[in-house]
C-alpha cells in the first residue's frame, strides 16, 4: 500500500519539475546582464568575432526552445554544463562540492527547530496562558517577526564576538577536516571517531543554525500548542484518563499524535521557507554552502549554475511536501488511500 | 432485599471557576450503588449528571475541582486517594462508557492497540496474551471477525462496532462498577436497544454495580433498578424506578414523565416543562425548580427544601412532602 501511494506521488512531481525547470530558465534568460560580458570583463580588447564564438560554443545562440530542450535533456542526467564564474569546472562538480555543507547545516537547523518548537508547544498547550506559555509566545513572536539576516548579525555580535563563544563563519576548523565520507563534517568526523573535530562543526553550525532555526521554530511551536489545546479536550483524551492511563501515555501517545497531524503541514511550508532563508543566512556567516554559491552565481550572471541551484532547491521543496503527505498519512490512517 | 453498597457517593460538590463566577454543577449529590445493581441517574442536558461521573473517577480538570463531599468504594474515599492510586482504580475498578464511541476512541490507534494499552497498564495481560484476551473481549462483545477487527481503525467501524468496542475496553480489566454516560445516546434505536442488552448481560455476568446515565426514561424503566432524578446540579426525587414511574413525587418528576410520547396513545398529551433549566452560576434563592414549577409555594422561593425521606425507599426534595417526612430529614450543609 505505501508502495503505490508513494509511488503516485512521485509520479505527480514530474509535471511540476518540468514547469519548474521551465520557470527557472526563462526568468534567468529574462533577466539583464550578459554572461558574455561578464566573462570577458576583464579581459581587455575583445572583437566581436570572439563573442560570437563564445557565444556558439556555450549554445548562446540558439533558439531558447532549444536551449530549454537541451537544458532539460542534460539537466535530467546531471549536466548543467560548465559554469560560467567558475572557470574550467562544471556546474556539477562545483554543486557537489557545496551540497553536503547546505545539506548539513539546513538538516542541523531543521533538528534544532523541532526539539525546540514540539516539546515547548506541548508543555505551553498543558496550562494556556501560564508562564511557560506566555514566555513561549513572546519567545515565538520574537523569532516570527526577526528577519534572519538581522538574527543571524545579532546573534554573531552576541555570541561570535562579544562573548567569543562561537565562530561567526566557516563550517569547520580548516586544520581539523575529517576525511571524506559524507561531506557532512558532523558525521565523518564521528566516523574518523575525531571528537574535536565533531565539536569544532558543530560549533559552526551552531549560529547559522539557530537564526535559520527560529522562525520555523517559532511557527511550529504555536501551532503544536494550539493544536494541542483543541486535541486534550477531545472526548479520546478523557477516555484515555478514565483508561487508568498515566498522563505521560495521555499526553505523549493518545494527544500528541492527533495534534502532530496538523502540525506535519506547517513544518513543511516552514521547511520550504527554512531553504529559502538558507540563502540569506549563508551569506550572512560566509557559510560555503548553496545558498551562498546561489547568491555569488547571480551577481555572476553565472546562468547554469543558478538554474541548478534553483532547481535543487525547488526539487527538496517538493520532495518535502512529498514527505509530509506520507507523514501525514502514516500518523492519521484516514487520509490513506484505499 | 438489603445489599451492602459498593459505591457510595455523599455530598459530592463540584464547581467550575468561570468568569462570570462559581459555577455549581454538582451540588451536594448522594447516591448508593451495590453490587448487582444498576442506578440511573437521569436529567436534561446541564443538568450536571456528567460531571457527577466524571467526578466519581476524578477525572474533573481546571478550572473545575471537587469542592467537598466524598466518594467511597468499597470503604475506600477516592478524594483522599492518591493519583497513583487512583490510575489503578480507573479502568481497573471503576470503568467508564461514553456516549460518543467515534469522537472517545482514538482515531489514529488501531483497535488492537487501544484494547490491549488497558489490559497493560493495569497489567493484566500484555504482549500475545493481551491481543488473545482483546480477541475474546470482542468476541464477547459480538463482534464478528474479532480477530481481523483487531487491525481496523475506528473510522473503519460502524457506530454499534464503536460502542462495542469501547465496552469491550471498559469490561477489559473486570471492573466492579461501570459508569455508562448516555451509552446509546449517539445511536440509532435499533442499536440502541442491542447496546443496552449488552450491558445488562454483563452486569448480569459480573455482577457490576453500574450507574446509567442517561435522559431516556425509556431506558430508565427497562434497565435500571433505582433512579435518581437530578436537576441543577442536584438530586431532587430517588427511589426505584417502578414507584418513580407509577407515582413521580417531586413536579419536575412528574414534568419529565409528561414529556415522555407514550407509543399508541395519541390521546395523551405531551406536556413541555415550561421555562428553562437555571443558570448554574447564579442560582434562584429557594428551590432550584420553583421558577418553572406548577405547585409552587411562597417559601419555595425563600428557602431551598431539604431531601424529605418519604418512606424508606424514597427521598424527594420538596416542600409538598414536609409533612410525609417519617424521619428528620439529613438537612444538607453548606
Amino acid at each position: 500500500m505505501w508502495g503505490r501511494f508513494v509511488g503516485h506521488r512521485l509520479l505527480q512531481l514530474i509535471p511540476v519539475l518540468i514547469g519548474v525547470s521551465f520557470i527557472v530558465f526563462l526568468t534567468m534568460h529574462l533577466t539583464p546582464g550578459d554572461p558574455i560580458e561578464h566573462m570577458l570583463g576583464q579581459a581587455g580588447r575583445i572583437t566581436q568575432a570572439q563573442i560570437d564564438e563564445l557565444r556558439s560554443h556555450y549554445g548562446l545562440d540558439r533558439p531558447l526552445l532549444v536551449q530549454y530542450g537541451l537544458f532539460l535533456g542534460n539537466a535530467a542526467v546531471g549536466d548543467f554544463g560548465p559554469s560560467y564564474s567558475h572557470q574550467g569546472r562544471s556546474v556539477s562538480q562545483v554543486v557537489a562540492e557545496r551540497f553536503p555543507a547546505t545539506l548539513e547545516l539546513t538538516l542541523f537547523a531543521f533538528a534544532l527547530g523541532i526539539m525546540l518548537a514540539i516539546p515547548a508547544g506541548v508543555v505551553a498547550s498543558l496550562r494556556p496562558h501560564g508562564r511557560f506559555d506566555r514566555t513561549a509566545t513572546v519567545t515565538a513572536l520574537l523569532g516570527i517577526s526577526m528577519p534572519g539576516f538581522w538574527l543571524g548579525i545579532m546573534l554573531m555580535i552576541v555570541f561570535g564576538l562579544r562573548l567569543q563563544w562561537l565562530p561567526i563563519s566557516g563550517r569547520i576548523d580548516l586544520a581539523l577536516v575529517p576525511q571524506y565520507v559524507t561531506g557532512l563534517h558532523t558525521v565523518d568526523s564521528l566516523l574518523a571517531g575525531d571528537g574535536a573535530a565533531f565539536w569544532s562543526a558543530l560549533k559552526h553550525l551552531a549560529l547559522p543554525g539557530l537564526a535559520m532555526a527560529a522562525p520555523m521554530a517559532a511557527m511550529v511551536m504555536r501551532m503544536v500548542r494550539s493544536s494541542m489545546i483543541g486535541v486534550l479536550g477531545q472526548d479520546y483524551v478523557q477516555f484515555a484518563r478514565a483508561k487508568g492511563l498515566p498522563e505521560r501515555d495521555v499526553i505523549g501517545k493518545h494527544a500528541l499524535r492527533n495534534a502532530l497531524i496538523p502540525t506535519v503541514n506547517i513544518v513543511a511550508l516552514q521547511t520550504g521557507l527554512l531553504l529559502s532563508g538558507n540563502m540569506i543566512i549563508e551569506t550572512v556567516f560566509q557559510y560555503p554552502g548553496l545558498g551562498k554559491l546561489a547568491v555569488d552565481a547571480i551577481a555572476a550572471a553565472d546562468y547554469p549554475l543558478v538554474q541548478a541551484v534553483v532547481l535543487i532547491y525547488a526539487v527538496s521543496y517538493v520532495l518535502l511536501n512529498l514527505a509530509a503527505d506520507v507523514l501525514h498519512a502514516a500518523l492519521d490512517p484516514r487520509v490513506r488511500l484505499a | 432485599m438489603m445489599r451492602q453498597p459498593l459505591l457510595e457517593v455523599q455530598h459530592l460538590r463540584t464547581r467550575f471557576e468561570t468568569y462570570r463566577g462559581t459555577l455549581r454543577a454538582v451540588d451536594g449529590v448522594s447516591l448508593t450503588v451495590s453490587r448487582g445493581e444498576t442506578v440511573a441517574l437521569v436529567g436534561e442536558s446541564g443538568c450536571g449528571k456528567s460531571v457527577a461521573a466524571l467526578s466519581i473517577m476524578r477525572l474533573i480538570r481546571p478550572p473545575g475541582r471537587i469542592a467537598g463531599g466524598r466518594v467511597i468504594l468499597d470503604g475506600r474515599d477516592l478524594l483522599e486517594a492518591s493519583e497513583v492510586e487512583m490510575r489503578g482504580i480507573r479502568g481497573g475498578r471503576i470503568a467508564m462508557v461514553f456516549q460518543d464511541p467515534l469522537s472517545t476512541l482514538n482515531p489514529t490507534f488501531t483497535v488492537e492497540s487501544q484494547v490491549t494499552e488497558t489490559l497493560r497498564v493495569h497489567r493484566v495481560a500484555a504482549g500475545a496474551q493481551a491481543r488473545d484476551r482483546a480477541i475474546e473481549l470482542l468476541d464477547a462483545m459480538g463482534i464478528p471477525a474479532p480477530r481481523e477487527r483487531l487491525r481496523s481503525y475506528p473510522h473503519e467501524l460502524s457506530g454499534g462496532m464503536r460502542q462495542r468496542v469501547m465496552i469491550a475496553i471498559a469490561v477489559s480489566c473486570q471492573p466492579e462498577v461501570l459508569i455508562a454516560d448516555e451509552p446509546t445516546t449517539a445511536l440509532d434505536v435499533t442499536l440502541q436497544a442491542q447496546i443496552m442488552d449488552l450491558l445488562a448481560t454483563i452486569k448480569e455476568e459480573r455482577g457490576l454495580a453500574t450507574v446509567l446515565i442517561t435522559h431516556d426514561l425509556g431506558i430508565v424503566a427497562q434497565f435500571a433498578e433505582k433512579a435518581a432524578v437530578m436537576y441543577a446540579g442536584q438530586i431532587v426525587e430517588e427511589c426505584p424506578v417502578s414507584r418513580l414511574m407509577e407515582e413521580p413525587l417531586h413536579p419536575y418528576t412528574s414534568g419529565l414523565l409528561r414529556c415522555v410520547p407514550r407509543l399508541g396513545r395519541p390521546d395523551v398529551p405531551i406536556t413541555p416543562i415550561e421555562g428553562t433549566v437555571p443558570d448554574l452560576v447564579s442560582l434562584p434563592a429557594g428551590c432550584r425548580f420553583a421558577p418553572r414549577c406548577p405547585k409552587v409555594m411562597a417559601r419555595c422561593r425563600q428557602a431551598m427544601p431539604p431531601p424529605y425521606e418519604v418512606d424508606a425507599q424514597r427521598l424527594v426534595r420538596c416542600f409538598l412532602y414536609a409533612g410525609a417526612d417519617t424521619a428528620s430529614a439529613a438537612e444538607e450543609e453548606d
